[in-house]
């Protein structure tokens, strides 16, 4: 294994950390409004779409990130309106937003599969930062995207513990009697992190389309927004473990097609189920911690709130 | 940072916590009550839900600065007449005028910027929050700084005598504590109107004279409290004038409380004289050691010791009663005795050792539990009547895996005409029962099956005069029937009128014990504040 093989590793592992970090934090500020959305597979896929399509259209990739965070928020508009507005089951609705947004970009993608790259994301330049050994290879070359993420998960650790914002959306998770109590808009609430959420699998899949392969085909995927949702239990609800979550499951990822040329014989198969095995580990982990405590889990995730129920 | 509440009713969070900052801070000059006149008109209120009418034309008057009690019983319409003047509810009739101007709220946020604030009984808290956050909870700077706001927070509850430690999060705190944070969430967000619905309920008699003081100051300083209580003493003791509720109704408005006796107002309320107080008269002498516990600790995850080498026995057809100031460990005692959570040292129950025994497996030794929730841990709300009624024996009546359902129901009739639960489907969720109801039910399932043992955590909390009187008189009948009863409560009173010996818990520990006929309510709220082992203890 030489220098440049290692180096091609991290950088892989960067930018698929960036991806699941983006949708996960989405799906992290969602849950901790008490909205769990298993859309986001779906959200992800149309948002690259959206994306590849205005990068064709418009040559900019800036406008393509836009369009395609639009596009995610307008499909978790939808299950905002059905699960929190309307008080749908949950997991139906995201369900059936996976499956809908999945289906969506491959009907109105059909004619950008052939297409050629319109633009895509380019490393930052940090200039003298850059030339760094090791560092200036990896995380001072990392696209603009990667900065983008980190700067929201930073920002969503903020606002979640130390504004007014971000107590009443933990609120709003937690109890949502309490915080309508409190004069807080429950619904409101809800519907917007959901929305937040919906623009950021938008983004990841903007990345995805943009950066770490280029192009639109249907099933360019690949599975990836469940790992984003798996990892926000992993995280245990927290933005930063979610980051560390991220880089490890993205490591995952970046080693499946390299264990060869490391001479590894590990089937890749198995290795793209350690995300799943290792969150149902953080889950017993989490439930022998918690034997008094409540659970890390926003407790009023996944349930419908209607004010004169009685 | 993008505003994402751009419509909050007072302006965003912080203008009003910038607010509050001032006013607490001492300077009070701001608040200015208006000389005279009502604070608080409802007229001819109606709320229906689904099968019940909870409020039939019902209205209330609070005047300016004063401390109003409603009064009625359980499924009076209280309840449900506050959650309309709090916003909760939105009533189907009726007007609401505060400070003589029509209002009519969308949402409790609508309620909190008129002014009024609502500490309700059932907690409105956020367990994994600390006591902090809840307190700001909506009312919060847009920037956060913890240490600041628990400062702040702690000043406000020594000022008010509300003794809380602002960084614990609430899911450790006891039921008399989580009061407090009630309590300071309303005087945080400093209302105007200030709904009390039932607060002395979780409160000792200590810190319910703590209460009456807090609200006559808060009157004196141009706020309403209105007071929910079927306390009849508290109310004479505390309010200056009453409204009584009877079934969704108002049977008396604005009863200057000076000229009252309770005798009247328990009449207005009952529609009938009140029940008189029932004492344990001893027939039997107690027999035989039935519950022997040696050196008990419960530590919880912070290492504190909230159940401090414990050590009790109770004999058959013994009444020991456990008084305390809440948050004392009297709520982690009951559980782990009942086995709900781990502790360490000895649990004898005649011949067998319960120490590491299931909670089930203490059931069959004959160890019954009322515990304090009695929605959540004693009853599942939305299970019917007759699967709560047989959680205790569906194992040993079923027919192989299936339960059988001609004796769950047989079974299930016979515990509602025993103990008199009234119910209007025996397979309708329990959730619209009322409290006095429920309670029934749940001790009805609990003394049922002849136990040797029964440990009863605040059986009569929050119920009306008829449902205390019918809990305590099914506790008696179980200590003549030679029943070991471990009777933890709030209720000074009646400890002192039900127990053969009174142990008084303070920190994890019992620190004196009394015989109720030669002790008075003053030398057990004495040992009960820790000050010093009272004279006479022999713990």
């Amino acid at each position: 294994m030489n220098e440049q093989t290692l180096i091609g590793l991290v950088i892989a592992i960067i930018e698929f950390g960036t991806l699941l970090y983006l949708a996960a934090l989405g799906e992290l500020i969602a849950e901790k409004a008490g909205v769990l959305n298993l859309g986001v597979e779906g959200m992800m896929a149309f948002g690259g779409m959206a994306a590849f399509w205005a990068g064709v259209e418009t040559g900019n990739p800036w406008i393509a990130l836009v369009v395609a965070a639009i596009a995610g928020t307008a499909l978790a508009a939808v299950h905002a309106v059905i699960s929190v507005v309307l008080g749908a089951d949950q997991v139906v609705s995201g369900l059936a937003l996976t499956i809908l947004g999945l289906a969506m970009a491959a009907f109105l993608g059909k004619d950008l599969v052939s297409k050629p790259v319109g633009t895509q994301f380019r490393e930052l330049d940090l200039g003298p930062l850059s030339d760094i050994p090791w560092i200036g290879e990896t995380l001072f070359s990392m696209s603009a995207l990667s900065w983008l993420a980190l700067a929201l998960g930073v920002a969503t650790w903020f606002v979640f513990t130390r504004t007014s914002t971000g107590l009443a959306l933990r609120a709003v998770g937690e109890s949502a009697a309490t915080a309508d109590a409190a004069g807080l808009p429950v619904v409101r609430t809800r519907v917007i992190a959901v929305m937040i959420g919906g623009a950021l699998a938008g983004m990841s899949g903007a990345y995805l389309t943009l950066l770490l392969a280029p192009g639109w085909s249907e099933g360019t995927t690949a599975g990836r927004g469940w790992i984003a949702v798996a990892l926000v239990i992993f995280g245990a609800w927290r933005p930063g473990r979610v980051l560390i979550g991220a880089l490890l499951f993205g490591g995952l990822i970046a080693l499946e097609p390299r264990l060869q040329t490391f001479g590894v014989e590990i089937s890749p198969i198995l290795l793209s189920m350690l995300p799943y095995l290792l969150t149902i580990g953080v889950l017993i982990l989490l439930s022998i911690r918690s034997r008094n405590r409540p659970s890390a889990a926003p407790a009023a995730i996944g349930q419908t709130w209607r004010r004169e129920e009685r | 940072m993008v505003n994402l509440w751009p419509d909050y009713p007072w302006g965003g969070p912080a203008t009003i916590a910038f607010g509050a900052y001032s006013r607490h801070g001492g300077t009070r000059g701001t608040l200015v009550a208006p000389a005279q006149g009502q604070a608080v008109e409802l007229d001819n209120i109606w709320k229906r839900f689904p099968g019940v009418i909870a409020n039939a034309g019902a209205s209330l008057r609070v005047k300016h600065g004063s401390v109003h009690a409603v009064l009625g019983e359980n499924g009076a319409g209280k309840t449900t007449l506050m959650n309309v003047l709090a916003g909760v509810y939105r009533p189907d009739e009726g007007t609401l005028k505060l400070h003589g101007e029509d209002q009519s709220f969308a949402a409790p946020a609508d309620a909190i910027a008129a002014g009024v604030g609502m500490v309700h009984q059932e907690f409105r808290l956020v367990p994994t929050f600390s006591v902090t956050e809840n307190v700001v909870l909506g009312a919060a700077p847009r920037v956060l700084n913890r240490s600041a706001l628990e400062d702040q927070v702690a000043a406000l509850a020594e000022r008010f005598g509300l003794a809380t430690d602002p960084r614990r999060e609430v899911w450790q705190l006891s039921m008399g504590e989580r009061q407090r944070v009630e309590i300071l969430k309303a005087l945080w967000r400093d209302a105007r109107v200030l709904i009390l619905d039932e607060p002395t309920a979780v409160l000792t008699p200590v810190e319910a004279e703590e209460l009456g003081r807090i609200t006559a100051a808060m009157a004196a300083d141009g706020r309403s409290i209105i007071f929910i209580s079927h306390k009849l003493d508290e109310v004479t003791a505390f309010c200056d004038e009453a409204t009584v509720l009877r079934g969704g109704e108002t049977v008396a408005g604005n009863l200057a409380v000076s000229d009252l006796d309770a005798g009247r107002l328990g009449e207005l309320m009952v529609g009938e004289a009140t029940a008189v107080s029932q004492r344990r008269v001893r027939t039997t002498q107690p027999g035989a050691s039935a519950l022997d516990v040696t050196e008990l600790r419960v530590v919880d995850l912070h290492g504190r010791h909230i159940v401090d080498g414990v050590s009790l026995s109770i004999a058959s057809g013994e009444v020991l009663g456990i008084a305390g100031i809440a948050g004392n460990g009297q709520r982690p005692l009951a559980d782990a005795l009942a086995g709900l959570i781990p502790s360490t040292g000895s649990v004898q129950s005649g011949i067998h050792d319960l120490s590491s025994a299931s909670p089930n497996e203490r059931h069959r030794r004959g160890l019954s539990y009322v515990p304090e929730d009695r929605i959540g841990v004693g009853l599942a709300p939305r299970l019917s009547v007759a699967d709560n009624a047989i959680m205790r024996t569906y194992r040993t009546d079923a027919q192989g895996l299936l339960i059988d359902q001609d004796k769950s129901v047989a079974h299930a009739k016979d515990l509602v005409e025993r103990f008199n639960v009234k119910i209007a489907d025996l397979h309708s969720p329990i959730a619209g029962l009322s409290g006095g109801n429920l309670q029934r039910l749940l001790v009805g399932r609990e003394v049922d099956g002849n136990p040797t043992v029964l440990i009863a955590a605040q059986p009569t909390r929050g119920l009306d005069v008829q449902g205390v009187a019918a809990i305590q008189r099914v506790l008696l009948e179980q200590a003549e029937a030679g029943v070991a009863i471990l009777l933890i409560s709030e209720d000074l009173d009646e400890l002192l009128a039900l127990s053969d010996r009174l142990a008084v818990m303070h920190e994890g520990k019992i620190v004196a014990e009394f015989d109720p006929d030669k002790t008075t309510r003053g030398d057990v709220g004495v040992a009960m504040t820790g000050a010093v082992h009272a004279e006479g203890a022999s713990a």
